[in-house]
């Protein structure tokens, strides 16, 4: 199963990725591959299974609605490049 | 071109549940409109690498009142998915949602408009988190997390309605259960609930469906009825100037009231769902749910054909009476407190009590005057003792003073006197006072009986009971 340079071109550009031409290249034959690894997942007969989502655990544990102390402002802002009145700082967002 | 086409709307709803704390983690849910921004955030709601989310049950609770409110089927199995896109309101770069198997489907809702009942059938209801908001500055935009991972519930309905009336009364009326659940404040303005009109038209007279395009982030109820009106009309010119509508994402523009394109089909999401590997199956038991499900107020419709029937209220008095759970409980308390006329007690809150609530700047509900009050004055206006302007004298009084209604007419002697003597000789007075309208009476013009009337009951200070001022002018003008 072979990847087209288009698909890998949307997926990088999902990712917020900017790849070179010989990156195409290369991702393009390694997420192949792993798509061909993955598919071999295909040739079972999972009809009687029934459809699980991840998680070691059969069911979820839910939790009382007490809230807790968050973290400080200095805490929560330490590792932002920038801040600003409290807040994380980011390069402007337009629609 | 006015009934050429015909508009196709579903509204997918999203509503806070206002739980104390996060969906995901233990932070507190804040009213971000006033809260210093970013007190209410720790690791997991800000996406921080390691960290491991853990359902709030009570946000799952709100979730089955609603979905049950509104007759859905409950998945006692349900799928929490990752929902990837980039935006920096959305710090772990996805957000925790449902997708397939959400947690309850197929409802509905009934809803009322000019034409009568109609049911919207609801579609989907599922749970989700809330983004952080952003504050744009003139070099940037600030992040404020506060609202990051707040319970979320978003609720869709099938493309059900047909004119802009009926997505508006759909959307009232979840807002009014919402708040009968006490799930959701339904105040609008704090953004706790927020609108997305689908909209699509058609030739009338047709069934299928055309392209769509989805409005997003409408925030009040004339921006989504303005909004879904602005498309109606922009997509029915396109198709009769022989165009075809694209599938496209808008967004709305409150100043400028028009619709502007946000996503083109082209660059549509492609969100990558997926189920969520840090969450387990949310497994639901039987009996919680029944046990919510008989624990469910009476809603609204419920409460409005009761208040009806059981009171023999107008249609608009036990509306305006349910629009607001704490109203009609109070209607009902101040009946329970004293034998009075429904229809009395519920003319007295739509009119007089709310207006001078209002003016006060307060609900009716939650008034000084206390529905055991409210019927005492009532009881004392249909009995007779004050006539209907004084006992209004009297409410606003009571309302200034929070004293009882006896106990003001009482010192202030405002007792209704139905003394027919006294009454006579007031009525004889006011006769030999305006002897020119007495005699114009009595000649044929009998419309002069009124500005007699108003003489008598001024003379009296207004404590004459009216109906026998009436009876005893008629007696002594018809001698």
């Amino acid at each position: 199963m072979s990847l087209t340079p288009q698909e890998v071109e949307h997926i990088a550009k999902l990712a917020r990725l900017e790849l070179t031409d010989e990156q195409k290249t290369r991702y393009r034959e390694q997420l192949s591959a792993i798509l061909d690894y993955v598919a071999k997942l295909q040739e079972l007969d999972t009809a009687d299974v029934p459809p699980t989502a991840g998680g070691s655990v059969s069911q979820m544990p839910l939790r009382a609605d007490e809230p807790r102390p968050s973290l400080s402002l200095d805490e929560l802002l330490a590792n932002a490049s920038q801040k600003q009145d409290g807040q994380f700082k980011i390069p402007p967002v337009f629609e | 071109m006015p009934n050429q086409y015909e508009p196709v709307i579903g509204l997918e709803v999203h509503a806070e549940m206002q739980t104390r704390s996060k969906m995901f983690c233990s932070c507190a849910v804040v009213d971000n409109t006033v809260a210093e921004p970013n007190i209410a955030v720790c690791p997991v709601c800000a996406g921080m690498p390691g960290t491991l989310p853990v359902v709030n049950q009570r946000a799952v609770e709100y979730a089955l009142r609603v979905a049950l409110a509104l007759g859905c089927e409950v998945n006692y199995t349900s799928i929490f998915a990752r929902k990837n896109y980039f935006y920096p309101d959305l710090p772990k770069g996805y957000q925790i949602s449902q997708y397939e198997t959400p947690l309850a489907v197929n409802g509905q809702l009934t809803i009322k408009t000019s034409q009568g009942e109609k049911i919207i059938r609801v579609r989907r209801v599922h749970l989700e988190e809330d983004t952080g908001k952003l504050t744009h500055i003139d070099n940037g935009s600030l992040v404020d997390l506060n609202r990051a991972g707040v319970p979320l519930l978003e609720i869709v309905s099938e493309p059900d309605m047909r004119s802009v009336e009926e997505a508006k009364a759909y959307a009232e009326a979840l807002r009014e259960i919402l708040r009968y659940l006490e799930v959701n404040s339904g105040d609008m303005e704090k953004g706790v609930i927020r609108f997305e009109s689908n909209v699509s038209v058609r030739a009338a007279g047709t069934e299928e469906f055309n392209t769509r395009v989805e409005i997003k982030n409408l925030n009040s109820f004339r921006a989504l009825e303005r909004a879904s009106a602005f498309e109606i009309e922009r997509q029915s010119k396109v198709l009769a100037a022989g165009g075809t509508i694209e599938q496209e994402t808008l967004g709305w523009n409150d100043v400028s009231e028009k619709t502007y394109s946000q996503r083109s089909k082209e660059d549509a999401h492609d969100y990558r769902y997926f189920p969520e590997p840090d969450l387990p199956l949310l497994v639901i038991e039987k009996d919680w749910v029944e046990q919510i499900r008989a624990s469910l107020p009476e809603l609204p419709r419920a409460k409005f054909q009761r208040f009806v029937k059981e009171y023999g209220l107008t249609e608009y008095a036990a509306g305006v009476l349910v629009a607001e759970r704490a109203v009609a409980d109070y209607f009902e308390a101040a009946l329970k407190a004293k034998k009075v006329s429904a229809k009395s007690v519920a003319n007295w809150i739509v009119g007089d009590l709310f207006a001078v609530a209002n003016q006060a700047g307060e609900t009716a509900a939650n008034s000084q005057v206390q529905p055991e009050a409210l019927a005492e004055l009532v009881e004392l206006v249909d009995g007779g003792v004050i006539n209907q302007t004084t006992g209004k004298d009297v409410l606003i009084e009571m309302y200034q003073t929070g004293k009882p209604a006896g106990e003001i007419v009482e010192a202030k002697g405002l007792k209704q006197v139905s003394d027919v003597d006294f009454i006579s000789k007031i009525v004889g007075e006011t006769l030999a006072e305006n002897p020119k309208e007495a005699a114009s009476y009595k000649a044929g013009k009998t419309a002069v009986v009124n500005f007699l009337f108003g003489q008598a009951m001024k003379k009296a200070a207004g404590k004459a009971n009216p109906t026998v001022v009436k009876a005893e002018l008629e007696r002594q003008l018809g001698l």
